[in-house]
């Protein structure tokens, strides 16, 4: 595990004077922005955000191109959440997600080069072709995997507090889900161990407006699906704009730093919005004229960059990172598609922990 | 050597590996008073709250929890109570734990056990007296352990706790009355290993779990009668000594797979159907099937068992695979 690269990398910029503009992508934790000025950090957010949104664009481009075996459910809109969230975090935490989760899994430091490689089905994914979009994860980077099945990580991600728990380790896990998640039972199975075993657990719901097709505030009667169904369990509930970084990151700080101290899950809620459909497949035209243009208009890279270019920062710098990025995943998805196939007997491993999947003698 | 009961023998099982290894843990409902069946009895007192842990009625967050704990660097021992409450939470059983290795391709790993009172014929009704390791045998990805002794209680259980893989273990609840020998000290039972509980050169008697004291006692009838029948204690359906099975077909020629699930889609189609592909030319009789009847379960003692499998029902079967031999053509 690279445990201080980028933040040695990071801070060896910042001193030098220059913009600390690392050229891996190894995610962006707490630890990474701890030692930087305001205006570093703001950069770095950014950053991180226009990679998921550069990642997301060519995986949409891929996909329609036929070449993305299986669905893909992006994050385009989303990405304030998982860098936000993710910056509050430190190299030892843990974090754990939905098949919508290319930008948790990135904002972790999972390798982009791998997850390009799984999602074209190519030898050498960060699954080895058996998970695809909807499972990619690293554990080496925390990030513990994307699960398909509405809720059924939540339980998974108290018992990795409890494990922290047990074991006396200093480790928060964060665990995001969709406001459609907030109606299974896995969801209030969760929150109520996690509230009376007082377990470090940040519970992040993308609260999108959508579950799948259907507008969010058509099942739930309450107004904030998983913030309003938390004060049942005792569990503290903070609401949040989803589009703005800076304010993720400031509530994600103070619930990462309630969990830590042993006080118990947080929860919370980040209004945010898909730009695209449910999947890529989804043309999504049951949304009502003008919805999608509105929240474009708080695009959260857009209200970002606004906001650190307010607090001085350089509009040249900005206008650099997205098109750099762009440039860096288009390296990365020209050398996935011309990456060898996997091996088919390779689909005859890693069901048991011996490497094999022999069931009988 | 001590002799314990079934239900003892799940205790002191418990308490040896959590002796042996601190990351070894519970978790469940009502543990800390010894569970419905008294199969963590004394448990809590002796390691206290961290290491025991009472859950509410979430049977879904007794998985999920179980299998986070696992990836955190836990052995986590999950009970749930009945067997059938697997409805509750197959989810994360079949979708979660069995599939996390693979989907990963071995980057996760998830040493847990989950172990569940299983079976019927103690009129439990319905809805607590399922046999459900069929459920669990059509799912790549999980262990499953049925133990039919106290010292297999023990023994399973061991391995299963030090498995990198997750397993699920049956308990009998019919069984865990019953006194057996349990060897001092290091009692580890292989996983997917049978045992033969007795030799016989006529017919072969497969059976699993309760099904195997049963088995038994049918083969002292036919013996009675002047028939040898080999007994064959699975103990494991996945993995499955098929070489086990399979060696034993190839002295009797004859089989009888005696298994509680229920007929139209048992464990013991898949024995079935192994032996007829890879055994044919062994077989003097068509292979035969003692199972449970195609209906939930009655409670009332008469019905139960007229839909359950009995010894005199083994017995029946294996009569009626040795008659073949008589009206066979040939020989
Ligand atoms: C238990 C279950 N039911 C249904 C589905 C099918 N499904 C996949 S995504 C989805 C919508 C989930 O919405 P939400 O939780 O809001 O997440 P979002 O897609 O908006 O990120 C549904 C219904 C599923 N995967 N699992
Ligand atoms: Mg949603």
């Amino acid at each position: 595990m690279s445990t201080d690269t980028s933040a040695g990398q990071a801070a060896s910029g910042a001193a030098g004077g220059t913009h600390p503009t690392p050229d891996r992508n190894e995610g962006l934790t707490a630890d990474d922005l701890r030692d930087l000025s305001p205006a570093d950090q703001d950069l770095l957010l950014y950053r991180a955000m226009a990679f998921v949104r550069a990642f997301e664009e060519r995986v949409e481009t891929l996909y329609k191109q036929g070449q993305v075996r299986g669905p893909a459910h992006l994050a385009l809109g989303h990405e304030a959440v998982a860098v936000g969230v993710g910056a509050a975090l430190g190299r030892q935490d843990r974090s754990i997600g939905t098949y919508r989760g290319h930008h948790h899994a990135l904002a972790r430091g999972t390798p982009p080069e791998g997850m390009m490689l799984e999602l074209l089905g190519r030898a050498g994914g960060v699954c080895g072709g058996k998970g695809g979009s909807m499972h990619v994860l690293s554990v080496e980077h925390g990030y513990l995997g994307s699960h398909a099945i509405i809720g059924a990580h939540l339980p998974v991600a108290a018992g990795l507090g409890w494990a922290s728990q047990v074991l006396g380790e200093d480790r928060v896990t964060a665990c995001f889900f969709g406001d459609g998640a907030t109606n299974i039972g896995a969801f209030h199975e969760a929150l109520n161990l996690a509230a009376v075993w007082h377990l470090p657990v940040v519970f992040v719901c993308e609260n999108n407006g959508y579950m799948e097709y259907t507008p969010i505030e058509t099942v739930v009667p309450v107004t904030y699906p998983a913030a309003d169904r938390a004060a049942a369990y005792g569990l503290p509930a903070i609401t949040v704009d989803g589009n703005d970084v800076s304010a993720v990151r400031e509530v994600a700080v103070a619930a990462v730093a309630t969990a830590r101290r042993g006080e118990g899950p947080v929860l919370v809620e980040a209004r945010t919005y898909r730009h695209g459909g449910h999947s890529v497949a989804d043309p999504a035209a049951y949304r009502p004229l003008g919805e999608v243009e509105a929240w474009k208009a708080r695009d959260p890279l857009a209200v970002h960059r606004d906001a650190a270019l307010a607090r001085g920062g350089d509009p040249a710098v900005y206008e650099a990172v997205l098109p750099e990025v762009r440039e860096q995943v288009a390296g990365m998805a020209r050398r996935a598609q011309e990456a060898p196939r996997p091996d088919a007997a390779d689909a005859w491993t890693d069901v048991w922990s011996d490497g094999s999947s022999t069931w009988r003698s | 050597m001590a002799e314990l009961t079934y239900r003892e023998a799940v205790a002191a099982g418990l308490a040896r590996e959590m002796d042996r290894d601190p990351t070894v843990v519970l978790i469940g409902e009502d543990l800390r008073a010894g569970g419905v069946f008294k199969t963590t009895k004394g448990l809590f007192e002796r390691f206290g709250p961290v290491r025991v842990r009472d859950t509410p009625i979430s049977e879904q967050a007794i998985v999920g929890a179980a299998m986070g704990a696992a990836m955190g660097g836990l052995r986590p021992v999950a009970e749930i109570m009945f067997s059938d409450f697997y409805a509750t939470c197959w989810d994360g059983v079949v979708n979660e734990i069995a599939k996390a290795r693979y989907m990963s391709a071995g980057r996760l790993t998830l040493p847990l056990v989950i172990r569940s009172a299983n079976g019927g014929g103690i009129g439990f009704g319905a809805q607590h007296s399922q046999a459900t390791e069929n459920w669990a045998m059509c799912v790549p990805g999980l262990k499953i352990a049925c133990p039919s002794t106290p010292g297999d209680a023990v023994g399973l259980l061991a391995t299963a706790v030090r498995s990198d893989d997750p397993v699920l273990v049956f308990e009998h609840k019919a069984l865990y009355g019953v006194r057996g020998e349990v060897p001092d000290g290091d009692h580890v039972v292989p996983l997917g290993r049978a045992a033969v509980r007795r030799s016989g050169a006529d017919v072969t008697l497969v059976g699993l779990a309760a099904t195997v004291p049963m088995c038994l006692a049918a083969a002292d009838d036919l013996a009675a009668a002047g028939v040898e029948a080999e007994v064959i204690d699975l103990r494991c359906l996945v993995p499955l000594d098929a070489a086990t099975v399979l060696g034993s077909v190839g002295r009797t020629g004859r089989l009888v797979v005696v298994e509680e699930n229920p007929g139209q889609l048992g464990w013991g189609a898949a024995v079935a159907a192994l032996v007829a592909e890879e055994a044919f030319g062994d077989l003097r009789a068509p292979v035969l099937r003692v199972s449970g009847g195609n209906v939930p379960l009655p409670v009332a003692k008469e019905l139960e068992a007229e839909v359950s499998p009995s010894a005199a029902k083994v017995v029946a079967a294996a009569q009626r695979a040795l008659d073949h031999r008589r009206v066979a053509p040939v020989g």
